[in-house]
């Protein structure tokens, strides 16, 4: 006989009146390589049709089922059961506005973000169809290929202190974006021009270290060298700026 | 009621969808996406492998151009592509690469000097070119004559999806995320639109546009077994389909992919056999050089998905609790390949399974992967049937891909087809001015909300909506799968039909309100069941065997009578069966349909007609 699995799920439907947020309990028969995936499927499809959660890929590369499982932000899709206790309390991202039960808005935030940081190449170049492709070292493609593994999960910034005190804050998945730019040979930004988008509190000096985002990435990023490098390049931006004055 | 007006409404944000907006945009129009989540988390993005285009940079690719890879698509496609469109494709694919570089993608590059690769399991050495240093580097797949996949690691969709919604943000393409297209408003003549719901309150919304373009990627979620993320699950084929005028075309034509994983069906790369990766039996014996002596793993995907399935009815499949399954080998590449070029299959092999590929092997079994039939349209990427409705990408049948397409032409497809497909629609745009008809909107509206109060209340009865698309799920994997027969499509359809009238008595178990994943689920069940059946009835009525269509009973490709396309069409809702009807497979013929070189050779020569 195989576990019997209790769950605790966040529950709260803002378009109904009568919702209240409560925690729910569902129990379920764990299986083989069960995974959060098919056991939210599972207690849609048999206890509550009405159960509200996000999942696209199911495979860890869209980042769309990050939740805060049993207190940590993650990916539900690539968590197995049979790693949990027999009590496993699901809820949804913190700092995201709430859609309804697990489900919340990070496109809305993310999009917003893509704007914040002007989230492009910034090149006067035209593109030439007759042309062949400008060369670039292949170390320099796999290092910007590195930091555009962002899956855009939403789960660094919950676990952020800064994030979850003030709405304004970047924060990591921001200053990855803007590191991915900064070290593209193609963006003309100077760091100058980096300075204006991430120079400030709501910036890079906003973060306080903790490093909870490079705990819970599910993709594994150097989050923490990244903040290491743009805090350094923005304090020596900064200082320039000052005896300039 | 909120009413959105723009000038292009794309329904989807993938690649396909992007690309076409960017392309509007960039002509002075006003595009706006719609997308079931938000734009990067579209199934473009899982694309690990790569984008064919012949740039032929590395030494392995030398003396490739865009004849050899119109050769080999339409060779690929079973001689059921259009011609026409594969030489579009292939001659703007490189160029296509070319922008998306200059536009941010880390495509990798040339490194010269010596490398080693393998092939089928044994070492071999290469040496690129100094002159070639940091132009795009490609790597090897199935089916093609030269090394033409251009890649970036093994996140290509990830990273070029990244960077064409970049550029959707600076060029001002607005995404309307968490917003579900549910039906298409028109008059039977022109498309001016789509009814949408909201999935962050649940309301109906109304969107206008002079052009539509369907670009929502594949429908495998009409199968139980699948590779594809969930909002695969041809929502808006449904609702072309439920316009009674535009026609799917080649529905039977279902790709299965050689290597989904066991038990969970995530796709590992086709990448793992082209830089070498073997697949072996129960005996750890491999199996597909005695089949495919000159291709061998690196056929194209529908002779592999057949020998694996064949070799597994010999007895010489793995047994797991969750059936049979063969093995892939990617061990003798090495830790630094796999945690490298191929970290994805690493991730995935580690997070999913509890498998280590450095050390494991990897259990796979073909799963449903790609839909080479969709909404059929013209070289332009107009859908036949409305006037001001276009589609490009997997969710269209323009139709390079006949009845098999070659691994990395659906991810190079998706931005090729999106670029000359938006530019199409552009110089439509240029060229129309429209009136919308208010009764024509309010009526759509009606319609659709006169459907969610029936499915709330249980007007109609109270199927359970689960329980009838697992019906639909078994009746299609019994018997329209990888080999196929009258018998097995026989009962297909006709427990397809018993599903589409349990499809229409579904009443909801939940009270429906707010977002409501059940009401999204019941709103889309019976156009789905609808698709399944033109997936069966034209697989049942195509008696030959061609590309990934393959009939046991008429296993030759019979290029005298079946050198066509299947056009679907759902004339009436009552009808229980769609109407079916055929056009040539190809108007152009630059290569006349001839031996694949691998797979079955039976062919019954189209100069075998009678005049």
């Amino acid at each position: 006989m195989s576990r019997l699995l209790k769950f605790n799920i966040f529950r709260y439907n803002p378009e109904d009146t009568l919702s209240t947020p409560h925690m729910e309990e569902f129990v379920l028969e764990e299986t083989d390589a069960m995974t959060l995936f098919i056991a939210l499927n599972r207690i849609r499809e048999e206890q509550d049709p009405s159960l509200q959660f996000d999942f696209c890929c199911r495979a860890g590369i869209c980042g769309s089922c990050g939740m805060v499982i049993n207190g940590r932000p993650g990916l539900a899709c690539h968590t197995k059961t049979k790693d949990l206790p027999g009590e496993i309390t699901l809820l949804p991202l913190p700092v995201f506005k709430l859609v309804g039960d697990l489900s919340v808005d990070t496109g809305s935030w993310f999009r917003e973000m893509y704007t914040r940081t002007e989230s492009w190449i910034h090149t006067d170049k035209e593109f030439d169809p007759a042309a062949l492709e400008e060369r670039m070292d292949n170390k320099t493609a796999v290092g910007i290929y590195e930091l555009e593994r962002c899956v855009e999960c939403g789960c660094c910034i919950s676990a952020c202190g800064t994030a979850r005190l003030r709405e304004d804050f970047l924060g990591a998945a921001a200053l990855n974006r803007v590191a991915r730019f900064l070290i593209d040979p193609r963006d003309q930004r100077t760091d100058a021009d980096y300075y204006e988008i991430i120079g400030n509190d709501m910036g890079i000096f906003g973060c306080m270290g903790l490093l909870a985002c490079e705990d819970v990435c599910p993709k594994h990023l150097p989050l923490q060298n990244q903040l290491g490098f743009l805090r350094r390049k923005m304090g020596i931006t900064s200082l320039k700026r000052i005896f300039r004055k | 009621m909120q009413t959105v007006y723009t000038d292009l409404l794309v329904v989807g944000a993938g690649l396909a969808g992007e690309r076409a907006a960017v392309e509007a945009a960039d002509a002075g129009f006003s595009a706006i996406c719609l997308s079931l989540v938000p734009a990067r988390r579209s199934h473009s993005s899982a694309a690990q492998g790569g984008m064919q285009a012949s740039l032929g940079n590395s030494v392995m690719g030398e003396g490739d151009c865009p004849d050899v890879h119109f050769e080999d698509t339409v060779k690929g496609s079973d001689w059921g592509c259009d011609q026409e469109v594969a030489r579009l494709f292939a001659d703007a694919a490189p160029i296509e690469m070319r922008r998306l570089a200059h536009w941010g993608v880390p495509w990798n590059r040339v490194v010269p000097g010596k490398s080693i690769y393998f092939k089928g399991g044994k070492q071999f050495e290469k040496v690129e070119k100094e002159e070639k240093e940091g132009l795009i580097m490609a790597r090897s797949f199935g089916g093609t004559a030269k090394w033409r996949t251009c890649y970036t690691s093994d996140g290509t969709g990830h990273a070029v999806m990244c960077t064409m919604d970049n550029r959707c943000a600076q060029m001002g393409v607005e995404v309307h995320d968490k917003t579900e297209a549910i039906a298409l408003i028109h008059d039977g003549e022109t498309c001016s639109g789509v009814v949408a719901r909201c999935l962050r309150s649940g309301e109906l919304r109304v969107y206008l546009a002079k052009a539509v373009m369907i670009a929502s990627g594949g429908f495998g979620r009409i199968y139980p077994n699948t590779t594809n993320a969930v909002i695969c699950d041809g929502g808006a084929h449904a609702m072309c389909v439920d316009t009674g005028v535009v026609p799917m075309g080649n529905m039977e034509a279902v790709q299965f992919h050689p290597t989904g994983i066991v038990p969970t069906d995530i796709l590992v790369t086709e990448g793992c056999r082209g830089d070498g990766g073997t697949l072996l039996d129960v005996n750890e014996k491999r199996f597909m050089d005695i089949y495919e002596p000159e291709k061998a793993e690196l056929a194209s995907r529908d002779v592999v998905s057949r020998w694996m399935t064949h070799h597994m009815r010999e007895g010489h499949g793995v047994k797991s609790p969750y059936g049979e399954h063969l093995w892939l080998d990617i061990r003798h590449l090495g830790e630094e390949h796999i945690t490298g070029k191929l970290r994805e299959v690493y991730e995935i092999c580690t997070s999913f399974l509890g498998v280590n590929p450095i050390h494991q092997l990897i259990p796979v079994r073909p799963t449903q992967h790609y839909s080479m039939g969709g909404v059929r349209t013209n070289k332009d990427g107009a859908a036949y049937g409305l006037k001001g409705l276009f589609s490009a990408g997997e969710a269209a049948c323009w139709d390079m891909h006949g009845f098999n397409r070659l691994g990395g032409n659906s991810l190079a497809e998706t931005v090729v087809a999106g670029g000359i497909v938006g530019r199409k629609i552009a110089e439509y745009l240029k060229g129309c001015e429209t009136i919308f008809q208010t009764a024509l909107i309010s009526d759509a509206v009606k319609r659709q909300q006169t459907r969610i109060d029936a499915l709330v209340k249980c007007r109609n009865g109270s199927e359970n909506v689960y329980r009838v698309r697992a019906a639909m799920h078994e009746a299609l994997n019994k018997g329209a799968n990888i080999f196929r027969t009258r018998e097995g499509l026989d009962a297909c359809v006709a427990a397809l039909q018993e599903a589409l009238v349990r499809a229409k008595n579904v009443g909801l178990r939940s009270d429906g309100k707010g977002v409501n994943p059940e009401l999204a689920a019941a709103l889309k069940l019976e156009g789905q069941v609808k698709l399944a059946l033109m997936v069966a009835y034209g697989a049942l009525m195509r008696t030959e065997s061609r590309g990934s269509h393959n009939r046991e009973d008429f296993p030759a490709r019979n290029d005298r009578d079946w050198l066509t396309r299947t056009l679907a069409i759902w004339k009436s809702p009552d009808d229980t069966l769609p109407t079916l009807e055929y056009e040539p497979a190809t108007t152009v013929v630059e290569i006349p349909p001839g031996d694949r070189g691998y797979g079955k050779s039976e062919i019954i020569s189209a100069d075998d007609k009678k005049e």
